[in-house]
């Protein structure tokens, strides 16, 4: 299949990396090692078979009881060979965090940041890591599994 | 008929009545008018609120039906919107308030001039509704003091007309010393705690 193009040169080029690919229903996906990600990406954008040159989504999914717990997961775009890949990426607890990929598409800066600040796992790297949907002074991170349901946040006061 | 003196002292034992029952004024010729100064400025400010609407979701849509020619909130003389706080004397909050937009209803508040009156329009504004998250205000009583409560999601007009009414009431009866109030307090711990 044209579409496995991607899993293939992956697998080529950092077979070791790759822990893991599917490609069900022609979307493909392929698990990775978290240190690998940006020099993975920036295979993934710059290589003459793939040209990867659109970041279309950053997201994190949090699987509580499950390790690594965390997964950071990435949605890319080829518009010169119309192309979809999938990347997933664990990040255990204990080591919250996960090389930034601003360096290789700009246009993750907000979605690093949101990740951030919604699941608490940190980007190195990042040029401006601050939260971008809550305020400063929100205490937790709330799409976490763990994050209390009732929980109350201190209100802010008044602009200044 | 006696004289007026002599009414008059016969009414004195009883000068509320007097008042109410518009003799005074009938004895006088009908050119003076017996009230207070209070009624008159409730009665005056009770039928001529400026909103300020702080409009934020979905009621929107419903504060624009009441308001419009349907509904015609103008018959209540509370019609003319003001798009600056300090020129306004109603505080419409219109749908969900979230944490980080807290500090600009509190600002929106404060500068306001008093007499100002805080109307919750819509169950969001009212205690949070189905959001109850950790994005959500729960309640904008927790930030600023409301003085009527319109629940409904969104409410239905007729709900909207009543509340408003329930507000005029209440100006009707205000005293002096309600005024002035002072600034929203902005924390109210225990609202917080409470979960």
């Amino acid at each position: 299949m044209d579409a496995s193009v991607t899993l293939q040169r992956l697998t080529e080029r950092f077979g070791d990396s790759i822990l893991e690919t599917h490609s069900y229903r022609g979307d493909d996906t392929a698990v990775v090692k978290k240190e690998d990600i940006v020099a993975l990406c920036t295979f993934l954008r710059d290589d003459g078979k793939l040209l990867y040159n659109f970041m279309m989504d950053l997201t994190a999914v949090d699987y509580l009881g499950r390790e690594p717990r965390f997964e950071v997961v990435y949605h890319l775009y080829s518009l010169r060979y119309n192309r979809r890949v999938r990347i997933k990426a664990g990040v255990p607890e204990s080591d919250c965090s996960i090389d930034s990929i601003v360096p290789v598409w700009i246009a993750a800066d907000w979605f690093e940041r949101e990740v951030f600040d919604l699941y608490g796992i940190a980007f190195n790297g990042h040029p401006d890591l601050r939260r971008l949907l809550l305020y400063e002074g929100f205490e937790g991170h709330p799409l976490r599994k763990d994050y209390p349901v009732k929980k109350r946040q201190p209100l802010i006061g008044p602009i200044n | 008929m006696g004289s007026i003196k002599g009414r008059l002292g016969a009414l004195r034992r009883s000068g509320q009545e007097l008042l109410d029952s518009g003799e005074a004024e009938r004895l006088l010729g009908g050119s003076v008018l017996f009230t207070k100064v209070e009624s008159v400025v409730n009665w005056a400010r009770k039928y001529s609120f400026f909103l300020y609407p702080f409009v934020t979701a979905c009621c929107g849509m419903e504060f624009m039906s009441v308001a419009g020619p349907k509904y015609d909130l103008d018959r209540f003389g509370a019609a003319l919107p003001r798009f600056s706080p300090r020129q306004a004397d109603l505080l419409m909050v219109v749908g969900t308030i979230s944490h980080k937009q807290a500090p600009v209803l509190v600002k929106v508040y404060n500068q306001m001039t008093e007499p100002k009156w805080v109307f919750a329009f819509g169950v969001c504004a009212v205690s949070g509704g189905f959001y109850d998250n950790y994005a959500t205000v729960q309640g904008i009583d927790t930030l600023i003091p409301v003085d009527v409560y319109v629940p409904g999601c969104p409410p239905r007009p007729e709900m909207v007309i009543d509340g408003l009414m329930k507000l005029q009431e209440k100006v009707a009866q205000e005293r002096w010393s309600d005024w002035p109030r002072g600034a929203a307090p902005v924390t109210d711990e225990a609202k917080l705690t409470e979960c």
